[in-house]
């Protein structure tokens, strides 16, 4: 017996804490790469805020992998919570950016402007554009940074969290359940799309990327701070849901995925460890839009579409699911080959009868790649590790023999 | 004293009945084969036990108030202490065979006391692999095992739900006669401590087993008793032994 509890210590190397550790030195190694690159001006500041962007995109996708790879739920609609934790967020950055506006405007007054007057010029500053100067409620704690990162954390995890428990105590699986959240963020996108929403309808908020209180600062150092930060939350995140989905929360999700039935003969409600992924991974992708969109200066109803949660999956299908790093690999890899082939940066080609246009082309390039993915190489980008793996380590796995007189591993290994 | 009282259920799929006024009682500590022909209702039992399935009439009673099982979930039946173990060894193959005991051992089951658990009692797991010949196996991941191995995994699992009823569907299928005898002899012995109920086609198997047998057929009990008393009843011998 002790033998067997040692060989397990000993043949099976804590595998998910060496990719997490690997995952993270990488990380850091990018980062400094990216701020030495960027102190020099090698690379522009527009560059590094689509490499925050990404890094954002990649928390996402973890995030997706974790509720996917790892639970079993094909949720098509996570991104419904980036682009909610993005207009929470939104919502400061312009309250508090007109309000500086405005008071600057109102300050060549002879009268200093009553809290009522400041409001009602902020109300026209803002809904204007969707002919009114009445600021909803929802907007009540727009004037403070606290409440306001509060609801970023509380409104995707609400939703979540109600929307799950409808769903799964229904026992909706599978397509449906994939259905039943392309509907949600479907709906949410549409309701965003209404003037009266709230949310300024499909203007959506704008002018993000000034950060009230640094107008001095040069974008150059706005965009490299937010890069470090979209990285430390990457980092943070990848900690998370590596501690997540290791242990017997691990077993309990992957065997959720498997056989939901039998877990539920085991004594697990299923369901409340369904809501607790879905949930968790929903409050996580929040918070990973809430650092993406100020970055990106502009969220409109669109970034909720249908379309946005399916690229999400895309992502994580072709960086291998049910492995965190292959999440984010396939994340950082797809939307980086989708700017670089979409601005212009892959000449066109001329067939002379036809002329290909990547912008165009792109699309049908990604979806080749989505179905060679799902047919030759179901394990995705990260499936490339598990190759070199096996070419450095031998191929054998457990105790070598039957009994302690057979060959043993340690043998093996000399 | 009785730990499960099934009284008087019945259950129809499309017109089918498939359960017909079943009453079937069983007390703790107690070994019970119950037998059939195909369709005769004993996975359904099982299923209507668990909680799978809901009847259209009757009550499941258990333990020592009287609890009515009946619309609760199949979790919550599982840890009042009901475990159940599948005709075809349903192990989780991906997983190693720690994790598979791991996840069935007796503990807190809801998601925070599971996510901030230490994975349960590992010298306990242990003896349990021990028992079910799995020991040196652990590491390994039980998809990988044979058919046997996974069978026993499956009793292992359900050993580690520390349950009070064993609900055991087809013990023997796919294992060797050696194979075969230390399962008889693992029944028996739990069988002292706790209710253990043994659907079962194999009749040398049953035999083996030595206890009170339950014959049903087409939904409702054909005969109960020993099993030569049940082989001698002519009602037995029509349906099911006559073949």
């Amino acid at each position: 017996m002790t033998d067997a509890t040692l060989s397990y210590r000993a043949q099976r190397p804590p595998i998910k804490r060496t990719s997490t550790m690997i995952f993270l030195g990488t990380l850091t190694v990018f980062v400094v790469l990216v701020t030495v690159l960027s102190g020099a001006d090698l690379i522009s500041t527009s560059f590094v805020k689509l490499l925050g962007k990404t890094l954002c995109l990649a928390l996402a996708a973890v995030a997706m992998d974790v509720v996917w790879g790892y639970t079993g739920i094909l949720s098509l609609g996570h991104m419904a919570f980036f682009g909610l934790g993005g207009y929470m967020i939104g919502m400061w950055l312009m309250w508090a950016r007109t309000e500086a506006i405005v008071q600057a405007n109102l300050a060549t007054q002879s009268l200093p402007p009553t809290p009522a007057e400041l409001r009602d010029a902020i109300g026209g500053q803002i809904f204007g554009v969707v002919g009114t100067s009445d600021i909803p409620l929802i907007w009540s704690f727009a004037h403070a940074l606290p409440l306001q990162l509060i609801l970023v954390v509380a409104v995707p995890g609400l939703l979540a969290l109600v929307f799950g428990w409808l769903a799964f105590r229904s026992r909706v699986t599978g397509v449906y359940l994939s259905i039943l959240t392309q509907a949600m963020t479907l709906a949410l996108s549409l309701y965003l799309f209404q003037n009266d929403s709230g949310l300024r309808g499909n203007n959506g908020l704008s002018g993000l990327q000034n950060i009230p209180g640094f107008e001095n600062t040069s974008q150059a150092w706005i965009s490299l701070t937010f890069f470090w930060a979209s990285a430390l939350a990457l980092g943070l995140g990848y900690l998370l849901f590596a501690w997540v989905v290791s242990g017997r929360m691990g077993s309990v999700l992957r065997a959720v995925r498997d056989d939901e039935a039998r877990v539920r003969f085991l004594g697990y409600h299923v369901e409340s460890f369904k809501l607790f992924a879905f949930t968790l991974t929903a409050i996580v992708t929040g918070i990973a839009g809430a650092l993406y969109y100020p970055q990106a200066g502009i969220i409109n109803p669109g970034e909720v579409a249908p379309i946005a949660s399916i690229y999400l999956a895309v992502w994580v299908a072709i960086g291998g699911r049910g492995r965190l790093y292959g999440a984010a690999i396939g994340a950082i890899a797809v939307s980086l080959l989708s700017n670089w082939f979409t601005s212009g940066g892959v000449p066109d080609i001329d067939l002379g009868f036809y002329e290909i246009r990547w912008t165009e082309w792109w699309l049908v390039l990604l979806g080749a790649g989505f179905v060679c993915v799902t047919l030759f190489a179901p394990k995705g980008l990260g499936g490339l590790v598990d190759l070199i793996a096996r070419r450095t380590d031998p191929d054998r796995q457990g105790a070598y023999g039957p009994d302690t007189g057979a060959k043993r591993t340690s043998e093996g290994a000399e | 004293m009785s730990l499960l009282e099934v009284d008087g259920i019945s259950v129809t799929f499309d017109g089918f009945r498939a359960i017909n006024g079943l009453s079937f009682v069983i007390a703790e500590p107690e070994l019970r084969a119950v037998i059939g022909p195909n369709g005769a209702g004993k996975t359904t039992f099982m299923d209507i036990v668990t909680g799978k399935t809901k009847p259209d009439s009757g009550k499941v009673l258990w333990g020592e108030d009287n609890t009515n099982l009946i619309g609760q979930s199949e979790s919550t039946i599982a840890r009042a202490g009901i475990g159940r173990k599948f005709q075809k060894p349903t192990v989780f193959e991906d997983q190693t065979v720690r994790e598979n005991l791991s996840m069935a051992l007796k503990d807190r089951r809801g998601p925070f006391a599971v996510l901030f658990g230490d994975g349960g009692n590992q010298a306990r797991l242990m003896e349990i692999a021990e028992e079910v010949g799995l020991a040196a196996h652990v590491a390994r991941s039980a998809g990988e095992l044979s058919h046997g191995q996974k069978q026993w995994l499956e009793i292992g699992m359900l050993l580690a739900q520390e349950p009070r009823l064993l609900l055991v569907d087809e013990p023997a299928a796919g294992m060797t006669p050696e194979e075969r005898e230390h399962t008889t002899d693992l029944l028996k012995r739990l069988a002292l401590k706790h209710a253990v109920v043994v659907v079962e086609h194999d009749m040398e198997f049953v035999r083996r087993l030595d206890c009170r047998v339950t014959v049903l057929h087409e939904g409702r009990v054909l005969a109960e008793g020993s099993l030569d008393h049940v082989t001698k009843n002519q009602d037995v011998i029509d349906v099911y032994l006559g073949r």
